[in-house]
């Protein structure tokens, strides 16, 4: 039989089979790896939220010289690929750059440093948008009422917080399905910093189907349920859809 | 300049707005004294909206605007309201926290419920602001304008979009505040909603203050010029560009 049709016929089903008994066992291998991955990746969101929210916050109400040139940059970071954030925090956490001295490279820390640089335009870009939409829509009334630039812009994002947890959610995607950034400042260390991207990269290299496709199958339902929440915050009437009294 | 009457609360003097290359109010020149309704009428494009602005100070001008007791409260109530997505309640909470952050968080809560009183809507005090009917929501913005003490309440076009009962509900709300000594400053085009509740009534054209008369006069069978035409029907509704 040729390589590609045992492939098909015999390896994909038995690592399928393999890979849902890891799940279903919860095999500590594979639940070490998501939890560092949720870890790592929701620690990232929260400092791209303290930074990326109020930044863009402010840009939506800021009138300053060069803002279309900022804003331009943001919109260019939005794409910024994640091997380059990778590359830029190894520079500054390497033994020789800025940050040496810190000695975090290759720990979880710089892992979440990195994903933190990989999303915060996201968080920024994308909640100023937000804001500046809820400006066009009420920002008289708010002046009126006599609200200035600052609390205009922190009741626009309380206004719109199903949009912002959207956003949110968005960050934590692209936070927890990249390789490059992780794996670059991490290291892929067991047990360390192996999350679950840089392993299914491993673990399919080396031709170790089920861990890989048991952490695949993870990764695509924490995406899955990323979407489902993405989808009743945008219901706005939804379960989550609580409103504050 | 001489000095302004002590009852003033808003002096314009040959103001003017203009957006990039449209001028919508022209050397505009009245005065708003405490305790005054006036009506601003005109056609669509008229400048209505633009006076309204200027006076209430939240729009670029040249010219003269003076407010002799600036540390007095304003508020305006726009004509499709803008309610932030929260409870009716916090809505107007927020609204009193801006307005007065130096009052005691007890009385603001106090000023809240007497408004929401006021309006009716206190039983919808936990309802979210949005999910209110249209009349409704107005009604949550008047109380919202009234919550703060204003020295003046501005309305755009109060009751432009709601249904007729709605309207009369409004009104209604709109005759109790200037009965209690609110000075109001309306845009409207419903001449007879100008005529029920206005002291006086300003006729806008084509950016202009054409007419500025007390009601009675400017709906008497003698009104001039263009104003004359408008009342009569024979002018059109929108400005011809």
């Amino acid at each position: 039989m040729p390589p590609h049709e045992r492939l098909v016929t015999s390896v994909v089903p038995e690592s399928f089979a393999t890979a849902f008994r890891l799940i279903v066992h919860a095999d500590p291998a594979l639940v070490r790896t998501v939890a560092l991955s949720l870890a790592v990746s929701g620690s990232a969101c929260l400092c791209a939220a303290a930074f990326g929210l109020a930044s863009g916050a402010w840009l939506a109400v800021a009138r300053f010289p060069g803002q279309r040139v900022v804003l331009l940059a943001l919109d260019t970071l939005l794409a910024l690929p994640s091997v380059v954030a990778g590359l830029a925090v190894y520079l500054l956490l390497s033994r020789s750059g800025p940050l040496g001295s810190w000695g975090i490279l290759f720990t979880p820390a710089a892992m979440v440093i990195a994903q933190t640089i990989l999303v915060l335009p996201v968080v920024t870009a994308l909640s100023r948008q937000v804001v500046a939409d809820a400006l066009r829509d009420g920002g008289d009334q708010l002046r009126s009422m006599g609200a200035g630039a600052a609390a205009s812009a922190a009741l626009m994002l309380l206004h719109e917080r199903w949009a912002v947890a959207t956003l949110m959610l968005i960050a934590f995607g692209r936070a927890i399905a990249e390789v490059g950034a992780v794996m670059i400042v991490g290291g892929n260390i067991d047990g360390v910093t192996r999350v679950m991207t840089t392993t299914i990269a491993l673990e399919t290299s080396k031709g170790d189907l089920p861990l890989a496709l048991a952490l695949g199958i993870v990764l695509l339902l924490v995406i899955a349920l990323l979407n489902v929440g993405i989808a009743l915050f945008r219901r706005g009437n939804g379960p989550l859809a609580i409103e504050l009294r | 300049m001489s000095a302004l009457p002590s009852s003033t609360l808003i002096a314009l003097s040959d103001a003017s707005v203009a957006y990039g290359a449209v001028q919508a109010v022209r050397n505009a020149t009245m005065r708003v004294a405490k305790g005054e309704f006036i009506a601003i009428v005109g056609a669509n494009g008229s400048g209505k909206t633009s006076l309204l602005r200027l006076l209430h100070g939240v729009v670029a001008h040249t010219g003269s605007r003076e407010v002799p007791r600036p540390s007095g409260v304003q508020a305006m109530v726009f004509q499709r309201p803008f309610l932030l997505r929260l409870s009716v309640w916090n809505n107007i909470r927020i609204a009193l926290w801006l307005a007065q952050r130096d009052t005691a968080t007890a009385l603001r809560d106090e000023r809240a419920e007497q408004a929401l009183g006021r309006v009716g809507l206190a039983a919808l005090r936990h309802r979210p602001a949005r999910s209110l009917s249209g009349g409704e929501q107005q009604r949550l913005a008047l109380a919202r304008g009234w919550a703060v003490r204003p020295d003046i309440l501005f309305l755009d076009e109060p009751t432009a979009s709601l249904d007729p009962s709605a309207k009369k509900d409004v009104e209604a709300l709109l005759a109790d505040f200037a009965a209690d000594g609110m000075t109001l400053v309306m845009s409207t085009h419903n001449l007879g909603q100008a005529k029920r509740l206005a002291s006086r009534v300003v006729y806008m054209d084509e950016g202009r203050i054409d007419i500025d008369l007390p009601t009675a006069d400017f709906f008497g069978s003698a009104t001039p010029g263009r104003a004359g035409l408008f009342l009569k029907g024979e002018l059109s509704w929108s400005i011809e560009v």
